[in-house]
């Protein structure tokens, strides 16, 4: 295709438009017949439409509500043309709703913002949950399926079946496009609020940032993050997730030294660290935290606070962290939890307490092959000068870790233990 | 939508309540059917009998076979329903979250197939 400069600022254009508008204008369009699939494709139709009129009939003074008729009419040819004779009557009625719905937002010009609703629709307790984020991603943002399965280290045919069949079961069950009822939003919100962090934790589990399909993941979960919070700045849990990405994300580079070796959050070089995003984050902590209303993520965001803080003081407080997890126990008790308690509390001196804590998790089964458990018994039994059971407790972390730059890491800090003695 | 609200219970608990606790639980049952009826969603409804009661049939090569007993041994069995006409999924789980037998039962939600008229 040879692309005059007129013809590119329409593409530009309508990539722009496509971006911004796209998760906009599926929720509208998906809103009423909860068919998020015929919703998909009347909106490609469109978004199709505006690449072949825009570059000759220019960008419409309002292109969001240029694509929203287009899409509209098309949805409507395309049932017209599957449905025949008497059937079409039952749906002439539906068509009249649209049109009517049509002209109301063409008077104004200004397309509603129904993402929220179509992110509570998602993340549906009817969904399954390892669809959600998915979802999500797909609906709000506009990803295809095989980019998704990429992020998420899954067969592109496997990821679109269960799109398909997510989609389907909206539509089939009737899940509704609109913001719960307020006895249930808190147990709701938790959940579109764990989708994204499922799709940032995706994204974050690449350190090295060399495949950048997943790390985009961890820029889009921030984007849809910030998209909640400003849609529901009363929310304080809302808040809190964004701000729990914000700290993670400043301290990105800091992760990794430029050999690619792992650096634990206590040695990453503060200067390093993005503190304009900080900054925002802490922003977002204290009137979260303002509202009375503690929650998982605002506990999260004040941990990750607390390690920030050393960019200002030096140091870190130990006694607190250790402190914050104990309440994230309390709120929502989980061996993980545990067991970063345990290492907060070695790092302020009490191994001991920290040993007794490992030893009642050791029962757990699933912690058997959870890497950071063994690190953590081998960090805490070093300190406790228990240097064989360390070494063991080592070894087990080793050949449990995948990432190569974490291995190195936990063999450098076998290495160092004082050799046993002989004799 | 219309729904299927389908009550699951275990037969052999509920046969160990006594009579005068029965007696307690159908009033209660009585209400929540009101207040589907006030409430306009109310299409249909029944107990049923346990499925000691039960009969399954099946035509293979054109035989019936007819047998005793439910159609699969399950540690809860279906013990009624209600057909009800709600909004949306989210409306038909509230209904089931207020049917009595939710409390020490299984309700399941189910959308009716709706035929297109021909």
């Amino acid at each position: 295709m040879t692309a005059t400069p007129k013809s590119r600022d329409a593409r530009a254009a309508a990539e722009t438009a496509a971006r911004q508008s796209y998760g906009r204008l599926l929720a509208v369009l998906a809103a009423r017949s909860r068919d998020v699939a015929a919703a998909e494709d009347a909106l490609a139709d469109a978004f199709a439409a505006a690449l072949e009129q825009w570059p000759s009939k220019g960008v419409p003074e309002k292109p969001e509500a240029w694509l929203l008729t287009v899409a509209r009419r098309r949805a409507i040819d395309r049932q017209r043309r599957r449905r025949a004779g008497s059937e079409a009557e039952d749906h002439l009625l539906l068509m009249g709703e649209e049109s009517k719905a049509m002209e109301l937002e063409e008077n104004d010009g200004d397309v509603p913002d129904k993402r929220l609703a179509l992110m509570f629709a998602c993340a549906h307790p009817a969904i399954n949950p390892e669809i959600r984020a998915p979802l999500i991603l797909q609906t709000v943002l506009g990803f295809d399926a095989a980019t998704i399965a990429a992020a998420f280290l899954v067969a592109p045919a496997t990821m679109g079946q269960r799109l398909v069949r997510a989609k389907t079961r909206i539509r089939q069950t009737g899940i509704p496009f609109r913001l719960p009822e307020r006895a249930d939003l808190p147990e709701r919100l938790d959940a579109v609020l764990e989708a994204i962090y499922a799709a940032f934790t995706e994204g974050w589990s690449d350190p090295a940032g060399t495949e950048a399909l997943r790390r985009d993941l961890a820029g889009e979960a921030i984007w849809l993050g910030r998209l909640v919070a400003s849609l529901m700045p009363d929310q304080p849990e809302a808040l809190g997730l964004l701000a729990l990405m914000l700290y993670a994300e400043a301290r990105r580079e800091a992760r990794r030294t430029t050999d690619g070796d792992f650096v634990p959050l206590g040695e990453q070089d503060v200067l390093l660290w993005d503190n304009k995003l900080i900054d925002e984050a802490e922003r977002l902590l204290a009137a979260a935290g303002g509202m009375g209303r503690p929650g998982r993520y605002q506990i999260e965001a004040a941990l990750q606070s607390a390690h920030c803080a050393r960019r200002h003081f030096g140091s870190t407080d130990w006694p607190a962290i250790a402190g914050l997890y104990a309440m994230l126990g309390r709120i929502a008790y989980s061996p993980v939890v545990e067991v970063n308690r345990a290492v907060a509390l070695t790092e302020a001196g009490q191994a001991g307490t920290a040993i007794a804590i490992l030893e009642r998790l050791s029962a757990d089964r699933r912690l058997a092959d959870y890497q950071p458990y063994w690190a953590a018994r081998g960090m805490v039994l070093a300190r406790l000068d228990r240097n064989d059971s360390a070494r063991e407790a080592y070894r087990r972390a080793i050949a449990l870790e995948r990432d190569p730059a974490l291995r190195r890491f936990l063999q450098g800090r076998m290495d160092a233990l004082p050799a046993a003695l002989l004799n | 939508m219309q729904y299927l609200l389908m009550i699951y219970g275990d037969e052999t608990e509920a046969a160990k309540i006594p009579p005068e606790q029965i007696k307690t639980m159908m009033p209660a049952y009585a209400h929540y059917t009101e207040a589907m009826k006030q409430a306009g969603v109310w299409l249909g409804g029944d107990r049923l009998r346990p499925t000691n009661a039960s009969t399954t049939v099946r035509v293979r090569d054109d035989k019936p076979q007819v047998l005793d007993g439910p159609y699969a041994d399950t540690k809860e069995q279906l013990a009624g329903y209600y057909k009800i006409e709600a909004p949306d999924l989210d409306a038909a789980i509230d209904w089931a979250k207020r049917c009595p037998g939710a409390r020490n039962g299984t309700i399941e939600v189910r959308p009716i197939w709706e035929m297109q008229v021909a």
